[in-house]
């Protein structure tokens, strides 16, 4: 047991101070704006909670959240079990692991909007490599400006090969985890792999899954500028996530009440969703 | 085991696919790719390169990216390390309630507080400045920072402290000349992770910035849309930006699975 001392609070000052400083006073303003109405000038309203409920009662906001739940639903589902797969393919030991990683962990270090610009460049219909070989060599019919089912494939792809890596090496940091003798134990029991796979290796890799579903919940939920940059919501709204929404309606029309009033009900969503996980987290350790 | 290495070849083959292509325009004329499809460059060319390195706006966006993602890793991990510290020693009133609400900042979306950090920023006189946005950033990395030093710290026995103690060192001297090369490796990977996440942010870091500190990711943005889509020199400034990545990553190999696996939520 760790022994109780509040003067560890002096510890902790600096980073609640700088973490208060960029949350705090930014959360205020969203919350200020949230309930006024203006007209540029300087001149704001009061408006009470009327944004919030005309946000929760529109079609577009529910459309918005509608395909970001389709979009983090669909990431997640391939994301995970993809992940898991490679991870249990990988070598263990020799230089190869050193250059799987290296490889591996490459997409994440690229700054977000490269990564559009790069799928971008990608998925070019004709000139494209991605983009050539779908219209040309397959034959099919693919542009992601005007078919809303193309572009959606090309975010979920775009996606998938941006951040499964992550859940990869967090699984894998799992799975080296794992002492010897448990896979000799197994082996003399005569179990099959499915058996060490789920008796094994799934129990020791539960806690590191589990914060690779809380970190790729988060930051699907959050994204903005890959798909800003590839798409750009098109074609029409079809690919319109809720941040893209957002910012087309903080920085598009100036609308800044109804835009606040979103930003309060986004964050509380992603919020609640990942206060649940943590608090499942947290049951599991003890 | 060896049946299945195809899996993480394919794997990796696809990965590198989009990266290849990338690659490929950087090197190739705007003629050529306009005039159609060419898996290697026909005529090999270095114009793209050459118009980054020798124009002030486009090299400046590279040093601008790495003086803010430098300031922020350094602020970032200073601060965090006597927290984690606190967090992996002790019980304090609220210890908890504080680390899940820094944790609630890693997953505030950016697009949420675009505008009001703009606003914040021009009141305190930092706009534009490279602080700016190392402070903002400070935002989404100092709690993942003290997260992942926490779980690191957790992994050294308290002994080594009351060891230290008894022996007389003074606290300070101890944190510096005892714990901190301890936990060298955590440190290494906190600050890869802080520098990754720096770096490949834009929207704050563009909302912060017009001219002084403007990022190298949205001096792309802005050239794309203003010089008519040259896409081969898009492709070579995106290019270059996967070079300061791919080096930080070399050399954190081997702890980077580690990262996370220590760390607790």
């Amino acid at each position: 047991m760790k022994p109780s001392y509040q003067k560890a609070w002096f510890f902790v000052l600096p980073v609640l101070v700088l973490v208060a400083f960029n949350a705090l006073i930014p959360m205020m303003t969203v919350v200020n704006y949230s309930v006024q109405e203006t007209f540029g000038n300087n001149l704001f309203f009061w408006e009470g909670v009327s944004w919030f409920e005309k946000l929760l009662n529109s079609d577009r906001f529910h459309a918005a959240l509608g395909r970001q739940f389709l979009f983090t639903g669909i990431i997640l589902a391939i994301e995970i079990p993809l992940g898991v797969a490679i991870a249990l393919a990988m070598p263990r030991k020799g230089i190869w692991v050193s250059v799987c990683l290296v490889l591996m962990a490459l997409p994440m270090l690229i700054p977000w909007n490269v990564v559009g610009a790069m799928w971008n460049i990608f998925t070019l219909p004709d000139i494209g490599l991605l983009g050539y070989f779908m219209n040309h060599v397959l034959g099919v019919d693919y542009n992601m400006t005007q078919s809303p089912l193309a572009a959606w494939m090309t975010i979920v792809a775009m996606d998938v090969w941006h951040w499964t890596s992550l859940v990869v090496l967090l699984s894998y940091a799992g799975l080296v985890s794992i002492p010897d003798a448990y896979y000799q134990a197994a082996k003399i029991d005569g179990a099959s792999n499915w058996a060490v796979f789920r008796y094994i290796q799934l129990p020791k890799m539960k806690r590191v899954l589990t914060i690779a579903v809380l970190l790729r919940f988060m930051d699907s939920f959050n994204i903005y500028t890959e798909i800003f940059v590839l798409t750009g919501g098109g074609p029409g709204n079809s690919t319109t996530l809720l941040s893209i929404d957002l910012v087309k309606i903080a920085l598009g029309q100036f609308d800044l009440g109804p835009a606040a009033a979103m930003s309060l009900i986004y964050f509380a969503i992603t919020l609640l969703v990942s206060w649940l996980f943590y608090t499942l987290m947290m049951r599991n350790e003890t | 085991m060896q049946k299945r290495s195809w899996v993480p070849i394919i794997y990796i083959l696809f990965l590198m696919l989009p990266i290849y292509w990338l690659v490929a325009m950087s090197f190739k004329t705007t003629g050529e790719i306009l005039s159609g499809f060419s898996l290697f460059p026909q005529t090999w060319t270095f114009d793209n390169y050459r118009v980054i390195f020798t124009d002030p706006t486009w090299y400046w966006g590279y040093f601008n990216s790495i003086i803010y993602v430098s300031l922020n890793t350094v602020i970032s991990v200073t601060v965090a390390l006597p927290a984690a510290y606190a967090f992996s020693r002790y019980r304090f009133l609220g210890d908890k309630q504080l680390f899940f609400w820094l944790l609630t900042n890693r997953m505030a979306p950016a697009a949420v507080f675009a505008l009001p950090f703009f606003q914040l920023y021009s009141a305190v006189n930092l706009f534009d400045t490279h602080i700016a946005v190392a402070l903002a950033h400070c935002l989404f990395n100092i709690p993942l920072a003290v997260w992942i030093l926490e779980g690191f710290m957790g992994g050294v026995p308290k002994e080594l402290d009351e060891t230290a103690f008894v022996d007389g060192y003074s606290f300070p001297r101890f944190f510096t000349k005892i714990f901190l090369p301890t936990i060298g490796a955590g440190v290494g990977v906190a600050a890869f992770f802080c520098f990754m996440f720096s770096w490949v942010e834009l929207l704050l870091a563009k909302t912060l910035t017009a001219v002084y500190a403007k990022p190298i990711a949205a001096v792309m943005t802005k050239t794309a849309s203003s010089a008519g889509y040259e896409l081969g020199l898009l492709a070579a400034a995106g290019t270059l930006t996967i070079i300061p990545g791919a080096i930080v990553i070399y050399f954190v190999r081997h702890n980077i699975a580690k990262g996370f696996a220590l760390g607790r939520v």
